[in-house]
């Protein structure tokens, strides 16, 4: 039986989508349209004129190397974020479900990331990593290592995968312990008199219980990777050294609005589009069949 | 198969005693049900023999050996839950050999005891199915061919038939029982219905409040109550009870007082409301003083009136007495 409200009617049901109609019209076709129909064409710096060049943008774009580095350097970073803000996520899930004494202190003290924009968190990182007065760079000086994220590019993605993982585990966090706290305690009982010590219930029963918030989050997750590190990006690295962290998002902005290849920039949003659209597609058609049980 | 002796056990939580001390010794493939209104602690008790709650006091001991701080997995005990607890990912062969598997049995092994567990649960063409593709019933007969196929010394039930309707509850009940006479396990089986408890138990566990207020055969336990408290949780509907000069209470079971002529009666009071049942009716009578009584008569009885002055009468023999303690005072 469907717990389903349903209403009688047309008028009704249209006013009550209307509202997210509109944001969706305004804020989301109306400049994707503006960026599908911009991507043919070169305009001028001035913005004065433009001219047609049909798929020129693209032709030019796919044989780019820098474009096509970007393509690698957006699939390692979205990977590492995901695995590493799921991962962190996870465990300290797993360790909150097992507490039951301030658990709720503990909650409260793990979600506050989540509400520090992506900028200052940035910023945040930037100060305990900077090259001269960082924290952390200066404790590492002291076991020996010279960090320099600003010349070194592994140090570089390595520091803005953690600062975009960051936040991102705190949101993690709760859905998981969300989905762990959903599991009937009788069921992990059972398992335990079957004989399943901890971690042979963790991988036979928890986690295979916990795959559609798994599944929930790994979307979600690749998606803030792609478009919301943005802030961390710009502040971090601005997308060096050498490229090294210019994912694609950040390319369609630093090719449009530092270097005005307007038209450029708009063919990237456009192929961002479809990598996403087509993500998204093939995460839900083959994956999603595998989760739910 | 095995013996399991509970020995002056006891459970708090901080400061909260919730289990008073319970003593028993079970025999070998024997059916024990411990019954008891909720929060009594019964399940406690059931869950502190598997291993799932610690004895804060006490022993428990599995074929004499000292189990206390073993592991559940680790006492040879199997446990059918209330809500099943089925695994809901893993088909219904899955679920029944999961046990099996983590225990690193041969493949044919387990297929050969699944097969044959299924084959007495009549569940076989069920194998491949999900739980939640199964009806309550069979959820109920996956919860138990798990428990059988490991092949443990002791079942545990923890009112594994109250999620079912009326009628399947009758007839899994017999089947439970069936099962444990064929199969020749010791079973310890938590309930709150009394009629689950009679029909079920060779000794039953009736506890009140943390305490095992008495433990014996059912029939015994019906006719001889040991406290005010047994004799109106067990029988329905309940013993009535009415205020001895003493300050303590006499007890007399509904079918042993049958209602005659307002003078004729050991107390006289006013009809209520009557429940005609077909083979037997039962009428509330409210006494003078205010108290209650129920009366059990057979169907062919004729039934008196709403409203209607009568009196009660029974045999002083079947009188039980009770301190005011709630302690039975007159000796059997």
């Amino acid at each position: 039986m469907e717990k389903r409200v349903t209403f009688k009617g047309l008028w009704l049901p249209l006013l009550l989508v209307a509202p997210q109609l509109a944001i969706t019209a305004v804020f989301f076709f109306y400049p994707a349209g503006q960026a599908i129909w911009q991507s043919l064409f070169i305009p001028d710096p001035f913005g004065l004129s433009m001219q047609w060049v049909g798929l020129g943008n693209f032709e030019y774009l796919l044989s780019d190397k820098y474009y096509r580095a970007s393509f690698v350097t957006t699939a390692v970073f979205s990977i590492l974020v995901t695995v590493v803000s799921m991962g962190v996520a996870l465990y300290l899930a797993v360790l909150a479900d097992r507490l039951i004494k301030g658990s709720g202190t503990y909650r409260t003290l793990l979600i506050w990331p989540y509400a520090v924009a992506p900028a200052v968190a940035g910023v945040l990182w930037l100060f305990m990593f900077n090259t001269r007065v960082g924290v952390v760079t200066w404790y590492l000086g002291l076991l020996g290592y010279d960090w320099n994220h600003v010349l070194n590019e592994n140090e570089a993605m390595g520091l803005v995968v953690i600062a975009s993982a960051w936040g991102r585990i705190s949101y993690n966090f709760l859905f998981f312990l969300a989905g762990l706290q959903a599991i009937p305690k009788s069921v992990i009982e059972a398992a335990a008199i079957d004989g399943a010590r901890f971690w042979t219930r963790f991988r036979t029963i928890v986690f295979p219980l916990l795959s559609p918030t798994t599944f929930f989050l790994l979307v979600v997750n690749i998606v803030y990777a792609f478009f919301e590190t943005f802030g961390v990006i710009h502040t971090i690295t601005s997308g060096g050294p050498q490229q090294a962290t210019t994912i694609l998002v950040y390319k369609v902005y630093s090719d449009g609005f530092v270097s005005q290849d307007l038209g450029s920039s708009a063919a990237q949003s456009v192929i961002l589009l479809v990598i996403v659209g087509a993500l998204t597609i093939f995460q839900f058609k083959f994956i999603e069949r595998r989760v739910h049980y | 198969m095995a013996t399991v002796t509970l020995e002056n056990l006891h459970k708090s939580y901080g400061k909260v005693a919730v289990i008073h001390g319970v003593d028993i010794d079970i025999k070998d493939g024997e059916f024990i049900v411990i019954v008891g209104p909720s929060g009594c602690g019964k399940s406690t008790l059931l869950r502190m023999v598997a291993g799932l709650e610690g004895v804060s006091d006490g022993e428990v001991r599995i074929d004499g050996k000292r189990v206390n701080e073993k592991e559940p997995m680790d006492r040879d005990i199997a446990m059918v839950f209330q809500n099943y607890a089925l695994y809901p990912h893993m088909s219904v062969a899955q679920n029944m050999g999961y046990g099996l598997k983590i225990a690193k049995t041969p493949k044919a092994e387990i297929d050969t005891r699944v097969a044959e567990a299924a084959r007495l649960l009549q569940l076989e063409p069920y194998l491949d199915r999900r739980p939640r593709e199964l009806s309550g019933g069979q959820r109920q007969r996956v919860a138990m061919g798990r428990a059988i196929v490991r092949r443990p010394s002791v079942f545990l039930f923890d009112e594994p038939l109250s999620n079912l309707d009326a009628k399947l509850r009758v007839q899994m009940r017999l089947e439970i029982k069936q099962l444990q006479r064929e199969l020749g396990v010791t079973a310890l089986y938590v309930t709150h219905d009394q009629v689950e408890a009679m029909t079920l138990a060779d000794r039953m566990i009736v506890m009140n409040a943390g305490v095992a207020e008495q433990i014996g055969a059912p029939l015994e336990v019906y006719a001889n109550p040991r406290t005010a408290f047994v004799a109106g949780f067990i029988g329905s509907p309940p013993t009535n009870f009415m205020a001895a000069p003493d300050g303590g209470q006499i007890g007399v079971r509904p079918e042993h007082v049958s209602v005659v002529a307002p003078d004729a009666g050991n107390v006289t009071g006013r009809v209520q409301y009557t429940e005609p049942l077909g083979a037997e009716t039962l009428v509330h009578v409210i006494l003078e003083n205010g108290e209650t009584a129920t009366v059990r008569q057979d169907g062919t009885v004729p039934i008196p009136a709403e409203k209607q002055d009568v009196g009660l009468a029974w045999d002083k023999a079947v009188e039980m007495r009770f301190g005011s303690d709630g302690v039975r005072v007159d000796a059997r």
